[in-house]
């Protein structure tokens, strides 16, 4: 098959704005809240969840700490609180419940080895203390036999940060995720074949779209 | 309840049709744009990927960030309103037997989730049991349904490549995109271990082929439906157009209860359940064509029961249920440690993968019959529920920036890992074909009933070895392709004691043969043309119909299948035979 070449013009007429807010407005189904489409279903199950409350607030004070540790600000993103992922914790053990009761268990055991050690929850210890008591947990391959259990907590807490940072807004630009916008894919930069020494075939050259 | 009348739709029309995915959506757009009157049952809401839209959004536009619920199996933003389990509709298996059923109930049907594969039959494919003696061959052969396929390949558009293989058939093709960096790391790990890798042939227009539908721009996200219009779901490029006509009466969230008979045992319409004021109706017609898909189809057929139908109807043959199978399902994940640290650029290109390979070998020098063909993923996609999960398992094993880290972690080092590993990953599924058999079926359970009060399938199908040893081979190719391209094995790296990983039969959604066609009466349901022995104005457009289903999707061999039926009815009906 022939080179071929096609214009921009499609590209941009593919993607109309003024359209996609006529089309966002009505895949809110009247919430605007809601900016994908939903069933009648899911919007009764959208509006349980989001009513029902499952943390305490020292369980979410808990989890903000904690988060912030895991992923705090650096140089390049902010930290899991900027990105509001003790909020999507909150949700997620709603929506997921096989998290509940590892959840709240491994908050309450870790509060259990802060008053032990320091006479006070885990929120309220101060940070030497608070990092002090992650390091027993935060490695599983040197972890004590004793400290299993919070290195399970661990690995799911971290787990659930990463991935509620990650989806955020904050997350996708950190990681430098450069899609989900229209694109005219013309095959791989040349400077990353070059890097790890490939090319594309003469049958491939010849064969695949080229838009211009 | 009060008064318990059934209400007769007033309007007789030529065909009912039920289900309105690949086979239902293309015998509505044939039979209405030939001037016929259409009434066209489908059991959920209506859909338009113009109008229902969850492409384009942004993970964290979900508040679970994309994961699956109980009312989208595959995820958060799939278009596809459905899943394994549906609230109120059970199904049953014969204990120690397996079967996942997936069922969509939404205008367009399953079209709206699927990967947009979209491969021909080969000559074989149609004459199996005359080349290994297994199965039983299809009453028609490749030369019946080339010209079927060559149209459709034009009306609905498709990409690929003619390479002139036997039996992957060339075709109509627009241009394919070419691979992705993975993508050609893959095919250079597997020509080296003698696997042929060609461009993958996706329903995905890469150039505009008419003025109703867009152009592909790169997103990524077909299984999420496309607001121009450049993939293929029934919903948008059949059911749509054919509404347009004027000819179609689309009835939706109606539940086909059973298929209706007159006296001299011909169909006369269809009676369903409303699910929006849980009246019961009737629809009457010239025809009926159910395309209900492969299961709910013979569900429909078993259930309907008459003195001249006595066993279902168009089951004089005793096959209705029959030879039910599914694809075979392998895959195999991993890493490319050369791409840690990557370069970042838009690689979303279409929705799946570029490339894939068609089988190769030859079953003679092999210890189990068919073959498969390999599907790809991997590279950088966008993140969802489930980014960064495990990183304890990997950020140990490697240097992250030439340095050696302990596993597991916390703080700016681990936000460095997450950065690194990104775009790693890689993976490959085998797709085969397995063996029909009579003892591998679906049936009514005589004790269930679905909260409409229709009684339930229940399922018996077991794999045999067959089947098990196509999954042994698919994982030792799989290990030598991951090896020659230096990925690492990060999970699939199965053996006897799982089956090799051989998924459960029905769980790759490719199931078929419950209505076969068939030459003899007593052997089929169907004639060449997918028109009931028993039965000649009742008609079957979907997956039921296969006689095998090759190492093929086999989306494009209902559409074409579903035309030639459709055109078939036509001129039946112009010679007053129908």
């Amino acid at each position: 098959m022939a080179l071929t070449a096609i214009s921009s013009g499609v590209l941009l007429d593919a993607c109309r704005p003024g359209d996609k807010k006529a089309i966002l407005e009505k895949a809110a189904n009247g919430d605007p809240s809601i900016t994908i489409d939903r069933t009648a279903d899911e919007v009764v199950m959208e509006k349980k969840l989001a009513a029902d409350k499952f943390f305490t607030e020292h369980e979410m004070a808990t989890i903000a700490v904690l988060s912030n540790i895991i992923i705090p600000a650096d140089g390049v993103s902010g930290s899991a609180t900027d990105a509001k992922v003790p909020d999507f914790i909150e949700f997620i053990v709603k929506d997921r419940p096989d998290n509940q009761v590892p959840m709240r268990g491994g908050l309450r055991w870790l509060d259990l080895q802060a008053a032990n050690r320091y006479g006070k929850t885990f929120k309220d210890c101060n940070q030497q203390q608070q990092i002090a008591l992650v390091d027993e947990i935060a490695y599983p391959e040197k972890a004590k036999p004793e400290m299993k259990q919070g290195v399970a907590f661990f690995n799911r807490m971290r787990n659930l940060t990463a991935t509620g940072f990650y989806t955020s807004e904050i997350g996708i630009k950190d990681l430098e995720y450069m899609g989900n916008r229209p694109n005219q894919w013309n095959g791989v930069p040349d400077d990353v074949l070059k890097q790890y020494g490939v090319s594309y075939s003469e049958k491939e050259i010849k064969e695949c779209v080229q838009y211009t | 309840m009060g008064d318990f009348q059934i209400k007769v739709q007033p309007k007789v029309y030529d065909a009912v049709i039920v289900g309105s995915g690949a086979g239902g959506g293309m015998a509505a757009y044939i039979l209405a744009n030939a001037g016929l009157k259409v009434a066209l049952l489908e059991a959920g809401p209506m859909y338009d990927p113009a109008k229902n839209v969850t492409q384009m959004k942004w993970p964290w536009e979900s508040p679970r960030r994309g994961a699956s619920t109980k009312y989208r199996g595959f995820g958060d933003f799939d278009a596809a309103y459905g899943s394994w389990q549906l609230e109120g509709e059970p199904y049953t298996k014969q204990a120690g037997t397996e079967w996942d059923w997936y069922r969509a109930r939404m205008v367009g049907g399953r079209t709206n989730h699927w990967g947009r594969i979209s491969l021909r039959f080969g000559p074989k494919d149609f004459k199996r049991k005359s080349i290994d003696g297994l199965g039983e061959d299809w009453p028609i052969g490749y030369e019946d349904i080339k010209p079927f396929y060559d149209r459709i390949d034009k009306l609905i558009g498709i990409f690929g490549t003619n390479e002139g293989l036997e039996n992957d058939p060339d075709g109509i093709f627009l241009p394919p995109p070419r691979p992705r960096l993975h993508e050609l790391m893959i095919k250079k790990g597997a020509h080296s271990a003698g696997v042929p890798v060609i461009p993958s042939r996706l329903s995905i227009l890469t150039q505009p082929i008419n003025k109703q539908r867009g152009t592909c721009f790169h997103c990524n996200q077909c299984n999420r439906g496309c607001q121009v219009y450049a993939d293929f779901s029934s919903s948008s490029v059949l059911v749509k157009p054919a509404i347009e006509t004027g000819n179609v009466d689309l009835f939706i969230n109606a539940m086909a209860r059973e298929v209706l008979t007159n006296k001299e045992g011909l169909a006369s319409g269809v009676s369903y359940v409303s699910k929006d004021d849980l009246q019961e109706y009737q629809v009457k017609g010239r025809t009926v064509i159910l395309a209900a898909s492969t299961c709910e189809t013979s569900r429909l057929m078993l259930n309907s029961k008459s003195p001249r139908h006595q066993n279902g109807l168009g089951n004089s043959s005793n096959v209705v249920g029959k030879y039910l199978h599914d694809s075979t399902g392998a895959s195999m994940s991993g890493m490319l440690p050369q791409l840690l640290g990557r370069k970042r650029y838009n690689e979303d290109g279409v929705g799946g993968a570029h490339i894939y390979s068609p089988w190769w070998l030859d079953n003679k020098k092999l210890d189990f019959p068919r073959g498969y063909h390999i599907e790809y993923w991997g590279g950088m996609g966008m993140p969802a529920y489930g980014f960064g999960f495990g990183m304890e398992n990997r950020n140990g094993k490697y240097l992250v920036n030439g340095k050696k880290k302990e596993a597991g972690g916390y703080g700016a080092s681990l936000k460095e890992d997450y950065r690194y590993f990104y775009g790693t990953s890689v993976g490959l599924a085998g797709r085969g074909e397995a063996i029909p058999l009579e003892s591998n079926y679906c049936e009514i359970d005589p004790n269930e009933v679905d909260k409409y009060g229709i009684p339930v399938l229940k399922f018996n199908v077991k794999w045999s070895d067959n089947e098990i040893r196509q999954a042994k081979h698919m994982k030792e190719t799989f290990r030598e392709i991951m090896h020659e391209m230096g990925a690492v094995i990060t999970s699939g790296d199965d053996g006897p004691e799982n089956n090799y990983g051989l998924e459960a039969p029905g769980k790759i959604i490719h199931e078929a043969g419950t209505a076969r066609m068939g030459n003899d009466p007593k052997k089929s349901a169907l004639n060449k043309w997918n028109q009931a022995h028993d039965c000649k104005n009742l008609f079957v457009m979907d997956g039921a119909a296969f006689v095998s289903q090759a190492d093929k999707n086999i989306t494009w061999t209902i559409l074409a299948l579903a035309m030639r039926a459709s055109e078939h009815i036509i001129s039946e009906m112009k010679m007053r035979n129908l």
